[in-house]
């Protein structure tokens, strides 16, 4: 069957990865073909990378950026950041994309949407959908990097979305960014029961719990995280495996499985007891040939 | 400059992945890159009729596709290239849809009718959302250079919204998204596969691996290249 997805989130801002807390803070991380890189050894199922240079979608920034790490991904790329029209989302699949990621014009130029996707499909569309809570405990989703407020509700965008093409609904609680606090579950199912397609939950992961509570709504085909897979070595496979203890159906194929290992709280291994550890055999794998 | 283009001409069966303006082509060229062989994108019919195998690669809608193909002139070539040259050819996800006889998506579409086949929508009513997105598990229906090495059940990117239904036999693999369905074919020298071998880690390498040894079963003449 189908495995549920761990989707890495890169974003990307002057050509360097960065964490981003509250879409107003980042904290530099690295370039990102190595990021990159380093997602595709640990098992990571998706990347999108998404470009959140000032400028971006007006200058060269995003195709340069696509053109840097696309031959190091041997897994689906989705790409996003500043995409208006259909010459760039053209641009963006020719020059390394597999998946477009679109968030302004969801809310500005739908016909944007049923453009792309019936030149490349709904599967390779992406609706983003960024939402911050108001002062009545409601949701209201913005554009232009959390800074502009669409008079559609979140929920009603995304159904409009979906029937304009787009393929999957990138649902992120700006509130939640870098705040390690976990998905706002209401929200992700909220927005899972008012569409048909798959939805990735963004916003908020900071140990593998968080996504542990997200896998099991209906609709959620992808889990995604940013911040969190840059804070210690190996972040997908051990999520995965954490996931998996939990009863998470995951492709999982990496030889750090880490089956049979312990997590604390936040995700972090533990340590061995040390009877296991002088049981242990250290195994050499040869690199597959293929 | 005779040394350069002596290297040139020894490397290896040139493989075409035809481009027809639709879809990330680039991914399949670095996916055979990383396996150390050599590809060409081209929508040139004089290219394509010397290539040594055909990729045809895809993302997009069904329709638009089999305009474009047909549009830039593509098919005479194709056709004379898969069954009086036999060349091996793969189709990748609407590559191999574009096999089929017919397609629903977006209206009715004759496809290249290589394939006894009809391309319809996933049923809404299976287990899973559609599109169907993600990663999947694929049965091999036997044991054939398409699946040599690759391990029963392993896991494939899929990223689609309908699938092929075979009329005829042929079918390779199935997966399952609460019923099985298409996602691997073989027909003599022709193969299909709905899932992206170049995005689905090393399960697609080896994959790609098979199809450059197909190749070169084919044309012992080439065997030491790739």
């Amino acid at each position: 069957m189908l495995k549920q997805r761990i989707v890495g989130v890169l974003l990307v801002r002057e050509g360097i990865v960065v964490q981003s807390i509250s879409f107003k803070k980042w904290l530099p991380v690295g370039k990102p073909a190595i990021a990159v890189e380093h997602l595709n050894r640990w098992g990571i199922d998706e990347i999108a990378l998404i470009n959140i240079s000032p400028n971006s979608g007006n200058d060269d920034s995003l195709h340069r950026m696509i053109a840097d790490v696309a031959p190091y991904c041997f897994v689906p790329l989705a790409i996003g950041g500043g995409i208006r029209t259909i010459e760039q989302v053209h641009d963006v699949v020719r020059t390394g994309a597999d998946r477009v990621i679109l968030t302004t014009a969801v809310a500005d130029n739908p016909a944007l949407i049923t453009q792309a996707a019936s030149r490349f499909g709904s599967q390779a569309i992406i609706a983003a959908i960024d939402v911050r809570k108001n002062a009545q405990g409601s949701y209201d989703a913005y554009v232009d990097y959390g800074r502009r407020k669409v008079d559609l509700a979140p929920a009603a965008l995304a159904k409009r979305a979906e029937d304009h093409g787009a393929g999957e609904i990138l649902i992120q609680a700006i509130y939640r960014d870098g705040s390690r606090l976990g998905y706002d579950l209401e929200l992700v199912e909220l927005i899972c029961k008012a569409v048909g397609v798959p939805v990735i939950a963004l916003g908020g992961v900071g140990a593998p719990a968080h996504m542990v509570d997200a896998m099991s709504i209906a609709g959620v085909g992808g889990l995604a995280a940013g911040n969190y897979l840059h804070y210690t070595e190996h972040t997908a496979a051990v999520a995965k495996a954490a996931l998996m203890a939990k009863g998470g159906d995951l492709r999982h194929d990496s030889y750090a499985d880490y089956e049979g290992f312990s997590f604390d709280a936040a995700g972090r291994l533990k340590k061995k007891s040390d009877a296991s550890l002088m049981d242990m055999m250290f195994v050499h794998y040869t690199d597959e040939v293929i | 400059m005779t040394a350069a283009r002596e290297i040139t001409a020894k490397a290896g069966p040139t493989i075409c992945i035809i481009d027809y303006g639709m879809g990330n082509l680039s991914s399949v060229v670095w996916a055979l890159h990383s396996l150390g062989c050599r590809a060409e994108i081209s929508n040139n019919p004089e290219r394509i009729a010397v290539a040594e195998a055909l990729i045809l690669p895809g993302v997009g809608a069904f329709g638009e596709a089999m305009l474009r193909i047909r549009s830039g002139g593509l098919i005479p070539v194709l056709e004379r290239r898969v069954f009086e040259d036999r060349v091996p050819f793969l189709g990748i996800c609407l590559g191999m849809q574009l096999l089929g006889k017919q397609s629903t998506e977006g209206g009715i579409h004759q496809g290249l009718g290589w394939i006894d086949a009809q391309v319809d929508r996933i049923p809404d009513n299976l287990a899973i959302r559609v599109p169907h997105i993600g990663w999947n598990e694929v049965a091999w229906a036997a044991n054939s250079p398409i699946n040599a090495s690759i391990e029963q059940n392993s896991h494939f990117y899929f990223n689609h919204s309908f699938h092929m239904t075979m009329a005829g036999d042929g079918v390779a693999a199935t997966t399952n998204i609460g019923e099985p369905i298409l996602a691997a074919v073989t027909k003599d020298n022709i193969w299909g596969v709905q899932f992206h071998p170049e995005k689905s880690q090393n399960n697609g390498r080896r994959l790609l691996r098979n199809f450059l040894n197909f190749i070169s079963s084919r044309q012992p003449a080439l065997r030491h290249a790739c």
